[in-house]
């Protein structure tokens, strides 16, 4: 009887733990689903659904290597825009201009966090700390 | 009972094969008037459909292009400009698929009316063109005065585009189909995948028409 009891609480247990999963995980879906609803509002439009862009207008989000190797200027792309800057993305050029969002940290943390987890990138959470150390060093 | 049952099954069966097999015709958009003519010694009453009215405009390749340019031609219509932050975007990415689409058809073409004139230049829009990869003569980007492009819209039964200090320009994000006689077939939103490929579709259809009078 005893032992039932025992097993019968380590199931529930179990099935707790397994279905909230850890708190870094939940961190990670607070932001990304935060960032699923302002790349609709602020980016869909120009980068697509699917972050393709548009052909040799409008830069794609899926050059996975152009994401690490900027991952400190991203913040800085995001919040300020661009202007007439070249940017190489999947071996194309791209020149022209980005408007500005001018957004809290936390904001673009949650986009950047959906577009480098997303369109076959996996970059893991971008914080809201990362972000405003990263606005700091803007050029 | 069971034998009257299959055969009515049979009966709707083809019945609905029959009815998805023909094709349907467009619908003609737009006002209409009537003219009494003369024909064959008869007096007949004509339907006078609404037209697309004669303009004047350069494209990409800085050429002349005026109604006549278009002659012979089913074409698509839009209203953007190449600055557009907000929906031309995604218009001009369904386009893409329209251009693809039909672009080594000879009497089908693409025309984009820019409504920001000042900005957009015949290299401007060169440049554009060339950004979007389409090269060629089945899709061209028009400017001319402002006030044309402005008029011309309300004849694509269009809103007219309008300035405003946040959003630059407002304007709708219609894609409008046109037949070889200039009149209005059919209107979709360019903004939306579905509604697009449904325009591709039509213009297959347009394209079958037989209709052998065409407007000078």
């Amino acid at each position: 009887m005893k032992f039932k009891i025992i097993a019968g609480l380590v199931l529930i247990l179990s099935v707790i733990i397994a279905s909230c999963g850890s708190a870094e995980d939940m961190e990670f879906k607070r932001y990304y689903l935060g960032g699923e609803q302002l790349y609709k509002q602020r980016c869909q439009n120009c980068h697509g659904t699917k972050g393709e862009g548009l052909s040799n207008l409008i830069p794609p989000l899926t050059d996975s290597t152009f994401l690490k190797t900027n991952k400190k200027q991203l913040a800085c792309i995001v919040n300020n825009g661009l202007k007439g800057a070249l940017v190489v993305v999947n071996g194309k050029s791209f020149v022209g201009d980005m408007p500005a969002n001018n957004i809290p940290p936390v904001d673009i943390a949650r986009i950047l966090t959906y577009i480098t987890n997303s369109f076959g990138n996996k970059m893991g959470t971008v914080k809201s700390e990362d972000v405003a150390l990263s606005l700091k060093d803007c050029k | 009972m069971r034998k009257l049952a299959t055969l009515i099954g049979v009966i709707l069966l083809y019945a609905a094969c029959k009815n998805g097999g023909t094709q349907a015709t467009l619908p003609i958009y737009g006002n209409r008037d009537t003219k009494t003519i003369t024909k064959d010694g008869k007096q007949v009453v004509d339907t006078i459909y609404q037209t697309i009215p004669a303009f004047r405009f350069v494209n990409q390749y800085g050429d002349s292009i005026t109604q006549n340019s278009l002659k012979g031609d089913i074409y698509v219509a839009d209203f953007f400009f190449t600055t557009c932050p907000s929906i031309c975007p995604i218009m001009h990415r369904n386009m893409l698929k329209v251009y693809s689409e039909f672009k080594n058809v000879s009497d089908f073409k693409i025309i984009s009316h820019s409504i920001d004139p000042k900005h957009d230049s015949v290299p401007i829009l060169k440049k554009y063109a060339d950004g979007l990869g389409i090269s060629g003569n089945s899709w061209w980007l028009l400017q001319g005065k402002k006030d044309d492009t402005y008029n011309l819209s309300a004849s694509y039964l269009v809103r007219r585009p309008e300035e405003s200090a946040k959003e630059l320009f407002i304007h709708d994000g219609y894609f409008v189909l046109i037949d070889k006689q200039k009149r209005i077939r059919g209107s979709y939103d360019g903004t939306d995948e579905k509604d697009v490929a449904r325009m591709i579709g039509d213009i297959k259809t347009l394209r079958a028409e037989t209709n052998p009078q065409i407007a000078q």
